[in-house]
């Protein structure tokens, strides 16, 4: 007879290792393999969580250099803006200094103009005075033809 | 003549290669099991050393487990382990934590016990006769009807169990009732569908008895090329033809154990998914 009681041991030999392969081999196995998958996919998500942030922070700084780019523009308009205010300001102000300076000129001209002429009526008073003595012959002193001779300079 | 006697000892030489070693109520003269009460130590033995020796190497393996990057044997088990949950994950619709603990129990185990078979035929009796004392020895436990049949009874139990658990009682009698020819064919239902539920534990353990038993027959008779055929001269030609086919047989068999190892895993998964969907 070819089955016997060994069927019996053999039904209960499997059934215990069974019993001992689901507690020893399966589950720590499953559990390990759990662990890691879920490991696994954290990372993964971490990675993408990553790539997203670095996404955003060069957006950001796109954002930011665009900002920059424009106040840089702006700066630099203002600055344009004050340069050609300054130039104005100095051109105002060397005309005002030219202007200044030519009233000076001419007062000054005219003074010298007057002393010179100042001088001019002294020397025409002395030459006259010599121009006369000729004439007459004899010296006119001056000092006693002063009242005259001051005269006849205010006349010129 | 010589022939004849050759053949009585070719015979006696296999007879006795499949034979067990029984213990209980034995025939004296053939050493076969004569009744119900008659364990075949052998069988049992290895069966249950090769159980311990999984149960000892997962329990060593469990021990240092490492979740990161494993190591080459926790690499092998864990690739083993994917690959049996892959097929349960593929076949085994809904979830039953019972049913991937038992494929891999079932794959793992029938492959070692089909692995027996690959170690040279004469080489455990001979040292179980030598060393030992024991007369007979059959090494393979898949190649006894007991262990397959074991198996098979006992998913045909989980079978019988789940189809209560899931379909219920009347469900489950209505499958006999009503499939597969519809309502009219009654009598007709109940002998098919009674055919094919006892037709799955027999299937299944006798497919991988008769593999097993057949391999184990060959590598025997590969055996008596060089042994009781070669006399003399005659070594010269036998000797390296047993060799030759001895190894062609062994790598293919390799192919074999395994896939018998996998069918019986995955029919057992597909019969329990049967035992779990609703609808026939």
């Amino acid at each position: 007879m070819n089955i016997n009681v060994t069927l019996i041991a053999q039904i209960i030999a499997f059934v215990t290792l069974l019993w001992f392969v689901n507690r020893v081999l399966w589950n720590p196995m499953n559990d390990l393999l759990t662990a890691r998958q879920k490991r696994i996919a954290d990372g993964l998500a971490a990675a993408e969580k990553g790539k997203h942030e670095l996404e955003l922070s060069e957006k950001r700084a796109k954002e930011h250099l665009v900002e920059a780019k424009s106040q840089a523009a702006e700066i630099l308009a203002q600055a344009e803006r004050r340069g050609s205010d300054i130039v104005e300001e100095a051109k105002e102000k060397a005309r005002t200094e030219a202007e200044r300076l030519v009233i000076a000129a001419k007062a000054d001209i005219e003074q010298e103009a007057n002393r010179a002429k100042e001088q001019l009526r002294g020397k025409v008073a002395s030459v006259a005075a010599a121009g006369a003595g000729r004439i007459l012959g004899r010296e006119v002193d001056e000092k006693a033809h002063a009242d005259l001779m001051k005269d006849l300079v205010g006349q010129i | 003549m010589s022939g004849s006697s050759d053949g009585g000892g070719t015979v006696a030489y296999i007879q006795h290669h499949l034979t067990n070693l029984c213990v209980g109520d034995c025939d004296p003269v053939t050493h076969k099991a004569a009744g119900f009460w008659a364990l075949h130590v052998d069988t049992v033995f290895f069966s249950v050393a090769l159980g311990v020796l999984m149960i000892v190497v997962s329990h060593r393996l469990g021990q240092n487990l490492v979740t990161g990057t494993p190591g080459g044997f926790q690499n092998f088990v864990e690739m083993i382990i994917d690959f049996v949950s892959g097929q349960v994950k593929d076949t085994f619709p809904g979830h039953n934590p019972i049913i991937a603990p038992l494929a891999l129990t079932i794959f793992v185990w029938v492959w070692l016990m089909n692995f027996m078979d690959l170690i040279p035929v004469d080489l455990l009796p001979l040292i179980a006769s030598g060393v030992l004392g024991i007369e007979y020895l059959k090494v393979v436990p898949t190649t006894d009807l007991n262990t397959t049949m074991a198996m098979s009874l006992t998913v045909f139990a989980l079978i019988l169990y789940y189809n209560f658990k899931v379909k219920g009682a009347a469900g489950y009698l209505k499958m006999f009732l009503f499939h597969p020819f519809g309502k009219f064919f009654v009598p007709v239902n109940i002998v098919m569908t009674v055919i094919e539920e006892l037709a799955k534990p027999l299937s299944l353990g006798l497919r991988l008895f008769g593999n097993l038993f057949a391999g184990e027959l060959v590598f025997l008779l590969i055996a008596l090329i060089g042994g009781t055929m070669a006399v003399g001269l005659g070594a010269l030609i036998w000797f390296p033809l047993q060799v030759v086919l001895d190894l062609g047989w062994l790598i293919f068999h390799l192919l074999v154990i395994t896939l018998q190892a996998f069918i019986f895993m995955v029919l057992t998964i597909v019969y329990l998914a049967m035992a779990h969907t609703e609808d026939h």
